[in-house]
């Protein structure tokens, strides 16, 4: 990593899911662990993920997701950033995902897994632990 | 208020185990409480008798020794006919209102075809977009026996509108119907984010309602102002307390503006609160909302009926506070909220299934959660006199301190013009933000232990059942909903939505024409689109 | 490392190329030289579009309809957001793609956040590399927003061709909060919120300090002063609406009156002179601040330096030129 590098990571909701709690939190969380931090608000549709990844060519897309869609909207991210090419950046997922969903997920690329009560420094070490680039 | 000799009662004595005690919305709480923290504190002025003003000791005169408060587990999920099956099993064990959850295609008035919706029909509650369902969802159950509440929002006109034509084809007519719409979205642009509108059509359409069922709904409460979804965003006790009641009152103001009597509808509002794991908070903060509420309107908005200062709520324990490690530890939190929720005096109570933090709640967990509030009504004996807390130190010296707050709070929302400017200056927003992320921060310090999770933790495999929706329910909804479409009057369908968006363009009442619509089988989402054309989107600021 | 095929890719228009490339320039300014020096010779067709304005005032709902009427205009266009980096954590939140979700296609609108960094004179110098590369990625417009307090970011809008400022009715003092520096390089004054009241007010403080301010306007010497010197342009007030468009075609013209009158008077030649005099200097300084940085943490001589200074043999200026003596540049 060049120096002045930093971490640039998107958090974005996907699907209709309003609750924002935790992602706002983990926004500010990884901007105080000296992260840039883009946060996409609710409601973003695979397409608005993947062309903000197009643009912002983060190295890290966190997707908190709690309303179950996530067996539906992930894979349909992972397969359109593999569509542009995109294969150097972590992304993870979290929120309310069940284990048995996990090995799912993991198939089609997602790592994190994090759920509720996870400490904010775990998720700030897999961050930096995981980079792809 | 005469000075106090803190030194007594602040000032912790050797050994104590942390240097300072503080509740949840950081009130610093002393070492003991003292006759003279509530020396000021006029019995008559400020509590009052159960039933009579200012409510401070509960909202009836004999509280639960006449009726217990009703246990309405909010359920749905899946389909319409899932749903229809779990109110029925509901009603079976004893569950005495019915409480719907919707899914968030029909929370946003998406129709289950269009491509937002994918992943997402079924999941949080149950997916309606047209009479039909409506129909199947409360096939077999008399509507003019129960009442229902609908947590709906943007669409809130719509799904009363449904609910009405429901029942009007179950041979009933609207002045028997029994129920609550929620209705409240000031919240939403605060807290929960269902938004669709801009707010000021939000607010004409909230008003519509309550206009609408002043004259012909008459039983029905035409909003739920809550709180609720305001602490799950991360709020303290305080905040919650004092964005629900300064909705309130905004509500209270547009509808005195479009000319109707305070005292027609007043009586109709009731509120929603959350319960999170600090008892006596939640107690005080319940105690204090009914005294202010009876304040404000008595004083500030001239109501004379004793029904228009009467604060009713329906309390949800905390869904945020549920952990998913170790998750039957969350039976015991609920335990605690649900007690709380009691001794401050709710209407109607909701306790959490302690799998909520991993999945929808499975019939087990939807059981014991039924089973607690039974416990808590039947076996503990709280329920046996009014307001058995009245008259603690303790207590009442937390209820004047979140009153005084809360006032404070008034004064701050005041200064930027009112709620909606508030909002647009992203104000509430902000305020939330900031004490939910203290929280997490006091969390991973160890400041406050969260057994399980911070501390006490020993890392186990999950081993609780989940509850699973089926990906064919998307499919089998979004085939239903075409099939409906095809045969249903199209031509007639057209011509009352164009009647809607001329209304819409003018001030007149919606309500006749969103049930005339909903009569031919118009989905949501057609009427939302409808009303979007005239009306147009909100569109949030990212505060975090 | 080599560029060739990420330059190849920015000039087929690939919005991943210029992502990147834009990623990488923001990190290592040794690979920008690298680059813009590849690409330096594609540049110029761009028209850049300043946009500041203090928090409250409705930046990002201003230029999102702004980029909706021009998207429909056909133009392709690039947006960079400036947010600024906290000084305690070295990390940032950057936010404002929120609002222009509703008009976001990939083909004609490329948006991009950067954090501030903090860095002297590194944000404008970025910023400069960013716009090119937008530039060179074809847009046609490329709009600029920040914040807009610090000297840094008035030096990115001496790289803008037009600097539109936003100030709101009702509040009274953010003319004060944006004066110094910006005022003076601001070319179309904005009143935004247009449907509140005071706004005609607002109008008439921004004329009357207008005024007050051409009466003084070519005494000083300094880099700003000159700057408005040679753009002889008057600023333009006009009030608008940014919920409902109204007076953004008003704006437009403003705009378009603007682009023309740097054309006519031939003015937009110094201003291209100037904009390469300042870029050069953000460069140089840029590069002296890292050798003067890596001198003094790897020179033994400096140690010395210091010691004289403590016993006051020395004092810190005529230290500064002992070490501009070390540099070689005096």
């Amino acid at each position: 990593m060049p120096e002045g590098r930093k971490i640039k990571v998107l958090v974005c909701k996907p699907g209709l899911d309003g609750h924002d709690r935790g992602a706002k939190v983990l926004a500010r969380a990884l901007r105080d662990a000296g992260m840039e931090v883009i946060y996409t608000g609710i409601h973003n549709t695979p397409e608005d993920i993947v062309n903000t990844v197009i643009q912002e060519d983060p190295d890290v897309v966190m997707l908190s997701m709690l309303s179950g869609a996530h067996n539906a909207l992930c894979p349909v991210i992972m397969e359109k950033l593999k569509e542009n090419g995109i294969n150097d950046v972590l992304v993870a997922v979290g929120g309310i995902i069940p284990d048995e969903d996990k090995p799912f997920l993991e198939k089609h690329g997602l790592k994190g897994f994090h759920g509720p009560g996870t400490e904010l420094k775990t998720i700030i070490e897999f961050v930096k632990n995981n980079l792809k680039r | 208020m005469t000075e106090i000799d803190e030194s007594k009662t602040l000032k912790p004595t050797k050994g104590e185990r942390k240097e300072k005690f503080r509740n949840l919305s950081n009130i610093e709480i002393k070492r003991l409480y003292m006759p003279e923290h509530i020396q000021d504190l006029n019995y008559v002025m400020d509590l009052g008798e159960p039933g009579q003003y200012p409510f401070t000791r509960g909202a009836y005169k004999n509280m639960y020794r006449g009726r217990l408060w009703t246990m309405r587990q909010f359920a749905g999920f899946g389909n319409a006919e899932q749903t229809n099956q779990r109110y029925k099993f509901l009603l079976e064990h004893g569950q005495t209102g019915l409480s719907v959850a919707f899914s968030l295609h029909t929370i946003y008035g998406i129709e289950a075809v269009d491509e937002k919706a994918l992943g997402e029909i079924g999941k949080e509650g149950v997916s309606i977009d047209t009479l039909k369902d409506m129909e199947t969802l409360f096939d077999g159950i008399d509507l003019s026996k129960i009442s229902t509440s609908m947590t709906i929002n943007g669409p809130a006109s719509i799904l009363l509108a449904l609910y009405i034509v429901t029942a009007e084809r179950q041979g009933h007519t609207p002045d028997q119907l029994r129920g609550t719409i929620q209705n409240d979205i000031l919240k939403e642009y605060i807290a929960q984010k269902s938004w669709i509108f801009p707010p000021e059509p939000s607010m004409r359409l909230i008003v519509d309602t309550i206009e609408y069922c002043t004259k012909y709904v008459p039983q029905w409460y035409t909003i739920s102002i809550s709180g609720y979804h305001i602490r799950e965003a991360g709020s303290t006790a305080v905040q919650e307390l004092a964005f629900t009641l300064a909705d309130g009152f905004a509500y209270v103001e547009a509808a005195m503006e479009r000319g109707l009597d305070v005292d027609d509808f007043a009586p109709r509002l009731s509120f929603f609160f959350n319960s999170h794991n600090n008892l006596f908070e939640e107690v005080a903060k319940y105690r204090a909302a009914r005294r202010i509420w009876a304040r404000h309107m008595k004083n500030k908005y001239g109501a004379k009926k004793a029904e228009s200062m009467r604060l009713r709520f329906h309390t949800q324990t905390a869904g945020v506070s549920l952990t998913a490690q170790e998750p039957e530890n969350n039976i015991v939190r609920v335990t605690l909220q649900g007690l709380a929720a009691v001794l401050g005096g709710t209407q109607s109570l909701h306790t959490n299934s302690f799998d909520e933090a991993l999945c929808l709640p499975t019939e087990k967990a939807a059981k014991i959660a039924l089973r607690t509030q039974q416990i808590i009504a039947h076996e503990s004996g709280v329920a046996d006199t009014v307001d058995p807390l009245a008259g603690s130190y303790y207590v009442e010296w937390l209820t004047n301190k979140m009153e005084e707050e809360a006032e404070a709070y008034f004064q701050r929302i005041e200064e930027f013009g009112g709620v909606i400017p508030a909002i647009k200056a992203n104000f509430f927003q902000k305020e939330i933000a900031n004490a939910s992320y203290k929280y997490q921060k006091e969390i991973e310090s160890k400041e406050r232990i969260i057994v399980g999770v911070n501390d006490f933790s020993q890392r186990e495999p999950c081993s609780t059942p989940l509850l699973k929706i089926d990906e064919e329910i998307g499919k089998q909804q979004v085939k239903s909903l075409e099939k409906i479409k095809q045969e249903r009057n199209n031509e007639m369908l057209k011509e009352k939505l164009e009647k809607l968006k001329k209304a819409a363009e003018g001030t007149e009442n919606l309500m006749p024409f969103i049930i005339d619509a909903v009569r031919e089988y118009a989905s949501i989402g057609e009427i939302i689109n409808t009303l979007k054309d005239v009306f147009g989107t909100y569109q949030e600021d990212s505060i975090y | 490392m080599d560029y060739s095929d990420l330059i190849e890719r920015l000039l087929n228009n690939e919005p991943r190329a210029a992502a990147r490339l834009i990623t990488i320039v923001e990190n290592d300014i040794t690979a920008a030289e690298e680059i813009i020096n590849s690409i330096y010779k594609y540049t110029g067709n761009a028209y850049i579009l300043g946009v500041t304005g203090a928090p409250g005032s409705g930046k990002s709902t201003f230029i999102s309809t702004l980029t909706k009427i021009l998207v429909e205009q056909g133009k392709k266009l690039g947006i960079i957001c400036v947010d600024p980096t906290s000084p305690l954590t070295g990390g940032a939140l950057l936010g404002d793609r929120i609002r222009m979700k509703e008009h976001f296609t990939l083909n004609n609108l490329f948006i991009r956040s950067m954090a501030n960094r903090g860095q002297l004179g590194g944000l404008a110098r970025a910023t400069e590399d960013v716009i090119k590369i937008l530039d060179v990625y074809g847009c046609d417009i490329v709009i600029v927003e920040t914040v807009g307090v610090g000297q840094s970011e008035v030096d990115i809008f001496k790289s803008a061709q037009t600097v539109a400022v936003l100030l709101q009715p009702e509040v009274g003092d953010d003319i004060q909060a944006i004066k110094a520096g910006i005022m003076e390089i601001t070319d179309i004054f904005v009143v935004n919120k247009m449907d509140l009241p005071g706004t005609d007010r607002k109008v008439a403080e921004i004329s009357q300090m207008l005024e007050l301010e051409s009466s003084f306007k070519y005494d000083s010497n300094d880099f700003s002063k000159e700057f408005t010197k040679i753009r002889k342009w008057t600023p333009e007030i006009v009030k608008v609406n940014s919920k409902t468009g109204e007076n953004f075609d008003i704006f437009l013209e403003i705009v378009d009156h603007h682009k023309k009158f740097l054309k006519e008077t031939g003015i937009i030649e110094s201003y291209e002179k100037n904009r390469i005099k300042n870029e050069t200097l953000q460069i140089l300084k840029h590069k002296l601040a890292k050798k003067v940085e890596k001198l003094i943490s790897s020179n033994s001589e400096i140690e010395k330096y210091i010691n004289l200074v403590m016993d006051k043999s020395l004092d810190p200026y005529s230290m500064a030129n002992l070490i501009i003596k070390l540099l070689g540049i005096e």
